[in-house]
């Protein structure tokens, strides 16, 4: 496991905090003990961002990202299922294309980190059990139909009432109240509704979505911001408060320039395909063909664009493409921002020609060495073996004990000493169900037995 | 705008001081958390050098100005902004005037670029001991490309969304915007408002990177375990699904009007039915799920006869009715009449003075305690580097004008 990129990084290097070098030496050889576990033993302290606080997760796939995300940052956070396991184990990707609770690459993905209980909230003792839960929690995150925890009397003000400094954050598709608050939806509608899709595409064909869901992530990122604020807010004042998370909004939040284009222009941002429409004054292409792949490459505009499109003239130039129009242009000064659309075709062309001539990633090492504009179009292939994500240590191996090897999966994506830089493995169904229930609500055997045994957990 | 005291219990981040080196997108998105919830956030922008979003379209009237751009406006309410020439000798001075005074130094330079003003993350600490410093890269502060500095549109195609964005028949496609750049704000802000946790518990302060292209290839993280576990590669599927059907986006009635439909089970397939036509329930290419992928071209073709005579609104209505998920695809235009975002408030519309009355982009969460809020427009360039200077830093206004004359501010 790689440590070096968290606190080595020559970007953030500072001064040592005291006992760091011991932790870290630690992590190596923790073996299947997490070295949460280990500093917990060695430095009482906190030492994660945030380890003070413990949280329920009672999300499905609409919300699990966020817990995920605090988890990360240190948080203990306990997923609760319904008995028999979330539904959200049944959506694949599956290990090795073989459907299971057990399974799900899914799951795996968007629980690392969390420990797992299993409660049935739908029966009287189950709803008393997370009564009590939230009793001794921080935060709880839900991402139900708007109106169903209330319905079960497990609603914000039912749950205030128990714990009055509860952070409770609920994610939902248009959130609580409003017009379209009881809506059916997926990424795909929302995506539309969020005013994200109706961009993405080609002019002459339907509104295109990301071929991966996205909605419930930019929503779920939302709440675990939103959810820390609340933190923050209650360690001053011990005041708790209800989370409201939109992901519509959250998606309008990434529309960037359509609104003040409307706005300001009256036009409405189409479709472009290959190009980029509003940018820039003129149109400009961003997909290009290499000689077996595609890259994405923009003439930047203002200051900052100038020295990228200098390099790219030079290297024209070199190949012996550049042209009369090309040379007359004053690249240092030139503002590609406002262009002319004759402008952006002349150089089109030439720079068409030049990117058939390599392949993809060619072009990719000389725009590094250049200072270009320019990215790959990667296919998972082309990440899981990227040289920076690998120097960075961004890949962290996962150890799943009951698949007998370690998976690898995304770690940290904000690196600090004080943000863990391994990953635990998601729980299995009720994998925590003693530790929670005898050990920490002090239930007894028998008492856990009765409860197993009809269902409620 | 400072009021302090009388609000302060509904704005967790009264007191703290942000101060912004951020420019672009990622950036100012993180930072307009800590604006929108209370923080005095200063933007420190070069007047030669100014933010991508100020020289980027739409302008007012079409007259390019760093004043009058749209796209700085929408993501940067309720903050400051001092103008500030780095490469002045006195500004190092003046900077770190600033990090004392700041609590959050935030920045999204090329790795290299804070340390060669003086300003790295070991300067800042000596300064001020418990700073928390945010680094947002493309590719983070260390590894063989960190200084390589791409922005976040080919990024969108590095981290991988662009192999899945395309028609089977087509060719990958961009994304319209630098997609990444609306990802690792999450992760950022959620790391900083953690950090200022911390330091209220500990006393500590630290740094932390960021970078956009992990934070991309996150959201791609089902993707990519598929290919690393069962070396399935994806690619192109246009509006399709691994396992829903009838599931895309359908013409309606009007110029570029379409509505998103998604089948996921039984029940929401005989709804869909039962509203269009329910002959189609009985049909062999269809009874089926299995029929019904085999077949979806047909059933697609089938269900746009039957959208295209209706708006995108009325189709969306009927079939929410009976309980399928479908959805108006909005653009920018039908999103500022959007019932549910007026409901919620979404957009902050506030005097801008030059733009006018602007929307302004406001927060996807509502906290019932401490919810966030409009204070002020967007800020011209420079517009408090007075204010900050002589309210915030406290200089006296010979201080001020002595700067100011030798040409500090740019």
């Amino acid at each position: 496991m790689s440590t070096a990129a968290s606190a080595g990084s020559p970007g953030c290097k500072g001064a040592e905090v005291a006992g760091d070098r011991a932790i870290i030496m630690l992590r190596g050889a923790a073996g299947k003990r997490d070295s949460r576990d280990i500093l917990m033993e060695h430095e009482p302290a906190a030492k994660w961002l945030l380890d003070e606080y413990r949280g329920l997760d009672l999300t499905d796939e609409r919300g699990m990202l966020c817990g995920r995300m605090l988890a990360g940052l240190g948080a203990q956070v306990t997923k609760v299922e319904p008995p028999g396991g979330d539904q959200a184990r049944s959506i694949g990707p599956f290990y090795e294309d073989i459907p299971h609770p057990e399974r799900s690459l899914f799951w795996f993905a968007w629980n690392a980190d969390k420990r797992g209980i299993t409660l049935d909230i739908e029966t009287r003792d189950g709803r008393d059990l997370l009564r009590r839960l939230a009793g001794n929690a921080d935060f709880l995150l839900e991402s139900f139909d708007p109106g169903y925890l209330d319905d079960l009397g497990l609603g914000y003000s039912d749950l205030r009432r128990v714990n009055p400094q509860l952070v409770m954050t609920s994610i939902t598709a248009f959130g609580q109240t409003g017009p379209y608050a009881a809506y059916e939806t997926s990424d795909i509608t929302l995506m539309g509704m969020g005013g994200y899709l109706y961009m993405i595409g080609e002019p002459d064909r339907p509104p295109l979505r990301i071929g991966c869901d996205q909605a419930y992530l930019h929503a779920s990122g939302e709440a675990a911001v939103a959810t820390v604020i609340a933190l923050y807010h209650r360690s001053a004042t011990g005041q708790g408060q209800h989370v409201d998370v939109s992901a519509q909004a959250s998606l309008v939040t990434s529309t960037v320039n359509a609104i003040p284009f409307w706005e300001l222009n009256g036009v409405v941002l189409e479709r472009s395909g290959e190009y980029r429409a509003g940018l820039t004054a003129a149109r400009q292409r961003q997909m290009w063909e290499s000689s077996d792949g595609y890259v994405i490459f923009y003439f930047a505009g203002g200051a900052f664009g100038a020295r990228a499109n200098v390099a790219l003239a030079q290297w024209l130039e070199s190949e012996g493409l550049a042209d009369d129009f090309v040379r007359s242009i004053e690249w240092e000064n030139f503002d590609m921002a406002l262009a002319t659309q004759e402008v952006e075709d002349h150089l089109e062309k030439l720079v068409g020609v030049l990117f058939k001539r390599y392949m993809t990633d060619q072009l990719y090492q000389e725009a590094i060495r250049r200072g270009l504009t320019l990215c790959p179009v990667s296919r998972p292939a082309d990440i899981v073996k990227d040289p920076q994500l690998r120097a960075r240590g961004y890949w962290v191996p996962v150890e799943h004990d009951e698949l007998g090897r370690a998976l690898e999966q995304p770690g940290p994506v904000v690196r600090s000493l004080a943000i863990p830089d391994g990953c635990r493995r998601a729980p299995r169904i009720g994998e925590h169900n003693t530790q929670v229930y005898q050990g920490e609500l002090s239930l007894n055997a028998e008492e856990m037995l009765i409860l197993k045994q009809s269902g409620v957990i | 705008m400072t009021e302090k005291g009388a609000l302060s219990q509904e704005r967790p981040f009264a007191g703290v001081s942000v101060l912004d080196f951020t420019w672009g997108v990622a950036g100012p998105l993180t930072t307009k958390y800590l604006a929108d919830y209370g923080a005095t956030v200063v933007r420190v922008e070069s007047p030669s050098r100014p933010c991508g979003l100020r020289v980027s379209p739409p302008f007012k009237d079409d007259v390019p100005g760093v004043d009058r751009a749209g796209y700085f406006a929408f993501y940067n309410a309720n903050k400051y902004s001092l103008s500030l020439d780095m490469n002045h000798p006195a500004s190092l001075e003046f900077a770190a005037r600033l990090v004392a005074w700041a609590d959050v130094v935030a920045e999204s330079y090329s790795p290299g670029t804070m340390e060669r003003w003086g300003l790295g993350y070991e300067s800042l600490q000596k300064i001020k001991p418990d700073i928390i410093m945010l680094r947002s890269s493309s590719q983070g502060q260390d590894g063989p490309h960190a200084s390589f500095s791409a922005f976040g549109i080919p990024l969108v195609g590095l981290a991988g969304f662009s192999h899945f964005t395309g028609w089977p028949d087509g060719g990958c496609l961009p994304l319209p915007s630098a997609y990444t750049d609306l990802i690792s704000p999450r992760f950022a802000a959620a790391a900083v408002v953690s950090a200022l946790d911390y330091r209220r518990r500990t006393g500590r302060g630290q740094c932390l990177d960021c970078s956009q292209f992990e934070a991309g290839v996150h959201f791609l993280a089902t993707a990519m375990l598929d290919y690393t576990h069962n070396g399935r590669q994806g690619g192109r599927q246009g509006n399709s699904h691994p396992y829903a059907c009838p599931h895309g986006v359908f013409r309606c009635s009007g110029e570029d009007n379409w509505c998103a439909i998604a089948v996921f089970d039984e029940r929401q397939w005989a709804a869909l039915c039962q509203v269009c036509n329910p002959e189609w329930r009985e049909d062999v290419r269809f009874s089926r799920l299995l029929d019904r992928r085999r077949n979806e071209k047909d059933l697609k073709r089938l269900i746009e006869e039957w959208t295209v005579v209706r708006t995108a609104g009325e189709v969306m209505e009927r079939l929410q009715a009976v309980g399928v998920p479908s959805g108006a695809v909005a653009n920018a235009r039908d999103l500022r009449e959007d019932p549910q975002l007026k409901h919620r408030g979404y957009f902050w519309t506030l005097e801008h003075p030059v733009l006018g009355a602007f929307p302004h982009a406001g927060q996807a969460a509502i906290m019932s305690e401490t919810p966030a809020r409009p204070r002020s427009a967007a800020p011209c360039l420079g517009e408090h580097t007075e204010f900050v200077c002589t309210q915030l830093l406290g200089m006296t206004d010979t201080e001020f004008l002595e700067l100011f004359q030798a040409g500090v501010f740019g």
